[in-house]
């Protein structure tokens, strides 16, 4: 196994026992990068330099001795960043042509908050132009391929994250999910996505989507390392009103302490029966767990209420690329992010506010009692992340309607502002990668680890790999 | 046009927007300095307050607190929930494209103040807190031979972000003399909760009155063909005045105003609804912005700051905050210290004159001072309060009337007996001619035994002539 076929958590142990150094794992990566990224397409900007000598800090500081490790919980690990989280003297582009050349001068929360930890930022990656996508494919750095069959699509908008952690190119990367950007991804690159409660990870330096929705999640190769990173990177930050003071327990703590009296919701509004597999409820069942059908009556709604309430969100954030500070010009802006633009301008006017923003608050208030008064029956609810396995490139290009349909299922957490888990279930008759999501009340993760973790270890979906094979360049 | 006639044929309606510039140690929504002037251009900015990509704003508590209290003094009504809204608009100060506002949920909202010469109180439609722009510095050429003999405009971001409360009112003004007043009393009451140095010339304190005219109904020029309306209607244009930046100019901009628009409607034609600007150079107002470009803002609640939920505890406890208000502390100085009204108003003008006045009574207790001798030195004579102590002022008064101890009782006798033996003189004194003070005070003198201070005379005789 290469060093970069490794997940976080046995990577530090690998650290730990000096098997190996951070500068062999982050080097390993680069090679991985150089290797597949021209086909992938997941990075937009490759740390090399950076990285390395980021690398060697932390082995330095590791040969000081393990007692740093505990407060250094990510020492030497080389993780990915979704090219919208703000890095110093890292150029961050938001996928768009608009910030092509924006260097941000500070570090957003969340990157302090790994570096703080020992991680490695080793590049940013490829996503849907400023969070606005499904498929990876609204880019204007060019789309990401799903690394499964490169004629598909990886999902979006954390296109470039999910190929990454996919392609054993960095060892976990960060992603944002507004209406299923982390989850759609993840599943359609057969990795673990983590969209935590909205308000637990700090948005501060992130660039913003839709503000009430943002939520700031990650992407990895297995559940437990999904929960290593959400423990340095949750938390009340005095720059975000948004994250409330609430402990953060070490999310690993209680990982495998099984799923036994557990109460799982299938919504019929949700299609579970014939999205996820029998085989698979009757995991959770022999595992312990008491399923139970339930009802989200608000569901068909959802998406008309996120495509209303996030392009207004997305008109009012957008505003201040206004051509004047940033170097380029408003027609710069891609198709996807005009169209939002346009819409959320629209809603927003006077005479149509009332029709259109506020009704969808309202609706979104149905929508976040839906699953209060779920979660009184049960503990968490399971669902399909996609109607649909991942798609051929360009099939839903052209047809926006469509592609917002393909959030159906995912914009609902978004809307209620709870966690979601995103976990590989099995791939489509034609090899491509499916997920399923667990959904947790608000502050859940720890529950949602725990049966991820155990549906995750029981089924061992996520070890499957795409098969890599490097076109040789002169024939 | 003559002022009198203007009067009967139409009457001002005038609503006014005072912006208030709260010196917070910080800013509004970042930890940046809040005090701007003077300061090097952009030396007090961060990724906040220049609106950088994924910065977010997170809320000055004490601002906040001191909106409420601006709002308590103006006997507004605190809503118990209240929220921030964005305004969506597009102007170069502005980094993020949006300015962080409130909109339907102000801090405060329905308060009233009383000013003098008004039976009816102004009423304030709301109190709300928001963010400074940046400030626009307009130049003209440049060593730089790119902008040699042109215009260019610098960006000052030192002032993006200051915290700003908008008091509004409802439009019951209707002269410039009385937004003056209140324009004072604002100053005053921000003042006295020590918020703000409120310092028009500074920009601390910025006024927009919105003017229209209201035609009369009585109005007997028949030429000119104006429809009346009924008086509680209001008129169907307003305009608004920006740029008034001193308080010198406060009522001749409103009065230019309001005489250009009689201008209008004596030509049978209704004003247009725009903004305009107060020219300081030209002293007049001029155009800046008509109806047809008037903002659509776009308000929605600002998503990066939760709503806030006040408990009738904590509004209890910022009302306990609240200082002695000056309207208060005129009323109790007149009572409690036996002071004229036109003495109490000189002293709680500022309330550490009035602060410095009552310590003053607090050292002179036992010594044979009485408040009106205090009030009347401090009036009088003017003295350095920053540089002198109470105590010492104290002293002063009694080193100075050592020499001439009044038997107050005895003064008022002499003085009363001049007053009546000096018929004409007196009379002459209340037609204008104040030289003949002097002469009422000589013979006072002549009859008082003892030297007596020719001020406290003084006062003693105007006293008696009120």
């Amino acid at each position: 196994m290469k060093l970069n076929e490794l997940t976080i958590a046995q990577a530090l142990e690998g650290l730990k026992k000096k098997q190996f150094s951070s500068v062999e794992l982050t080097k390993a990566c680069i090679a991985q990068i150089k290797k597949h990224n021209r086909e992938i397409n997941a990075f937009i900007t490759v740390c090399e330099e950076g990285a390395l000598e980021q690398a060697k800090k932390t082995d330095n500081l590791a040969s000081k001795g393990d007692a740093f490790r505990g407060k250094i919980p990510l020492l030497g690990i080389p993780i990915a960043l979704k090219d919208l989280f703000s890095t110093k003297g890292i150029k961050t582009t938001a996928g768009s042509k608009v910030l092509e050349n924006y260097m941000p001068p500070y570090d957003a929360t969340v990157v302090e908050k790994l570096k703080a930890a020992g991680a490695v930022i080793i590049g940013k990656t490829n996503l849907d132009a400023w969070g606005h996508g499904s498929s990876g494919e609204n880019s204007d750095f060019g789309p990401t391929k799903n690394p499964w069959n490169k004629a598909y699509v990886p999902g979006g908008s954390s296109s470039g994250s999910a190929a990454a952690v996919a392609t054993d190119m960095c060892l976990g990367a960060t992603g944002t999910d507004t209406g299923g950007s982390i989850r759609t991804p993840a599943s359609f690159c057969n990795v673990v996505g983590l969209k935590p409660t909205y308000g637990r990870v700090s948005r501060y330096g992130i660039i913003a989507m839709a503000s009430s929705l943002d939520s700031i999640g990650h992407l990895t190769k297995t559940v437990e390392d999904a929960a290593l990173l959400l423990n340095v990177t949750a938390g009340n930050d005095s720059h975000d009103a948004t994250t409330p003071i609430k402990e953060v327990t070490d999310y690993t703590k209680k990982i495998k302490d099984g799923i036994k009296g557990i109460k799982i919701g299938l919504p019929k509004e949700y299609n579970v029966k014939a999205k996820i597999d029998s085989s698979d409820i009757k995991i959770f069942q022999d595992l312990g767990a008491e399923i139970i059908d339930i009802s989200l009556p608000h569901t068909e709604y959802a998406v008309a209420c996120y495509y209303i309430i996030q392009p207004a969100e997305v008109s009012s954030n957008l505003a201040r690329y206004d051509g004047i500070r940033y170097g380029s010009e408003r027609q710069n802006f891609g198709e996807e992010a005009k169209r939002r633009i346009m819409l959320g301008t629209y809603t927003l006017s006077a005479g149509y506010y009332d029709a259109y923003y506020k009704k969808a608050m309202q609706v979104r208030t149905l929508i976040r009692e839906d699953f209060i008064k779920a979660y009184k029956k049960v503990d968490v609810i399971l669902a399909p992340v996609s109607p649909t396995a991942p798609w051929q490139l360009g099939t839903k290009a052209d047809d926006p309607l469509k592609m917002y349909l393909s959030d159906i299922y995912t914009v609902t957490a978004n809307l209620a502002g709870i966690p979601s888990l995103a976990v590989p279930c099995g791939f489509s008759k034609e090899g491509l990668p499916i997920g399923m999501q667990i959904l947790g009340p608000q502050f859940s993760e720890e529950t949602l680890f725990k049966i991820g973790y155990f549906y995750q270890e029981t089924t061992g979906w996520h070890k499957q790999k795409p098969v890599m094979r490097v076109k040789k360049e002169n024939g | 046009m003559d002022g009198e006639i203007m009067k009967q044929k139409y009457e001002p309606v005038i609503g006014l927007e005072v912006h208030v510039e709260l010196n917070t140690k910080s800013k509004m929504f970042c930890s940046c300095k809040a005090e701007y002037f003077g300061k090097k251009p952009n030396t007090q900015t961060c990724p906040v307050c220049l609106g950088l990509p994924g910065a977010l704003p997170v809320p000055n508590r004490t601002a906040i607190e001191w909106c409420i209290k601006i709002g308590m003094a103006l006997n507004c009504d605190i809503p118990l929930e209240s929220k921030f809204d964005r305004k969506n608009y597009f102007y170069p100060d502005l980094p993020k494209g949006y300015q962080i506002s409130q909109y339907d949920q102000p801090f405060a909202m329905n308060g009233s103040i009383e000013i003098r010469n008004r039976q009816k109180a102004i009423r304030i439609r709301r109190v709300h807190m928001e963010e400074d722009t940046a400030k626009l510095v307009h130049e003209f050429g440049n060593q730089n031979a790119k902008i040699k003999d042109q215009k260019y405009t610098l960006i000052d971001f030192n002032r993006s972000g200051v915290p700003l409360v908008e008091i509004v009112t409802e439009p019951d003004f209707d002269n410039a003399q009385d937004v003056k007043e209140y324009l004072q009393k604002i100053q005053q009451i921000v003042r006295y909760l020590d918020v703000s140095e409120a310092d028009m010339e500074k920009g601390m304190m910025r006024l927009e009155p919105n003017i229209s005219l209201h035609v009369t109904r009585n109005t007997t020029h028949g030429k000119n063909n104006v429809s009346p309306v009924t008086s509680h209607l209001l008129p169907s244009y307003k305009v608004e005045v920006k740029n008034i930046n001193s308080f010198k100019y406060v009522e001749k901009a409103i009065n230019f105003e309001i005489d250009r628009q009689a201008k209008i409607l004596d030509e049978g034609k209704t004003p247009v609804q725009e903004t305009r600007g107060w020219d300081e150079k030209k002293q007049i107002t001029v155009s800046q912005r008509s109806k047809e470009e008037a903002h659509d803002y776009r308000y929605f609640p600002e998503p990066d700051i939760p709503p806030f939920e006040w408990t009738d505890k904590k509004l209890l406890e910022l009302r306990g905050q609240l200082p002695e208000l000056p309207s208060k502390k005129l009323e109790r100085f007149i009572k409690e210290y036996n002071l004229s009204s036109y003495d109490a108003e000189i002293l709680t003008r500022e309330i550490q004159t009035a602060d410095y006045f009552e310590e003053a009574i607090t050292v002179s207790k036992d010594r044979n001072v009485t408040p009106k001798q205090l009030a009347n030195y401090i009036i009088n004579r003017k003295p350095d309060l920053e540089k002198t102590l109470p105590v010492q002022l104290v002293q002063n008064i009694i080193a100075a009337s050592k020499t001439a101890t009044v038997d107050e009782k005895h003064l008022e006798k002499v003085v009363q007996d001049v007053i009546i033996e000096n018929t004409k003189a007196v009379e002459d004194y209340k037609k204008g001619n104040e030289k003949v003070m002097m002469f009422l005070i000589g013979q006072v003198i002549r009859k008082l035994k003892e030297k007596v201070d020719v001020n406290i005379i003084k006062s003693e005789i105007e006293r008696n002539l009120k």
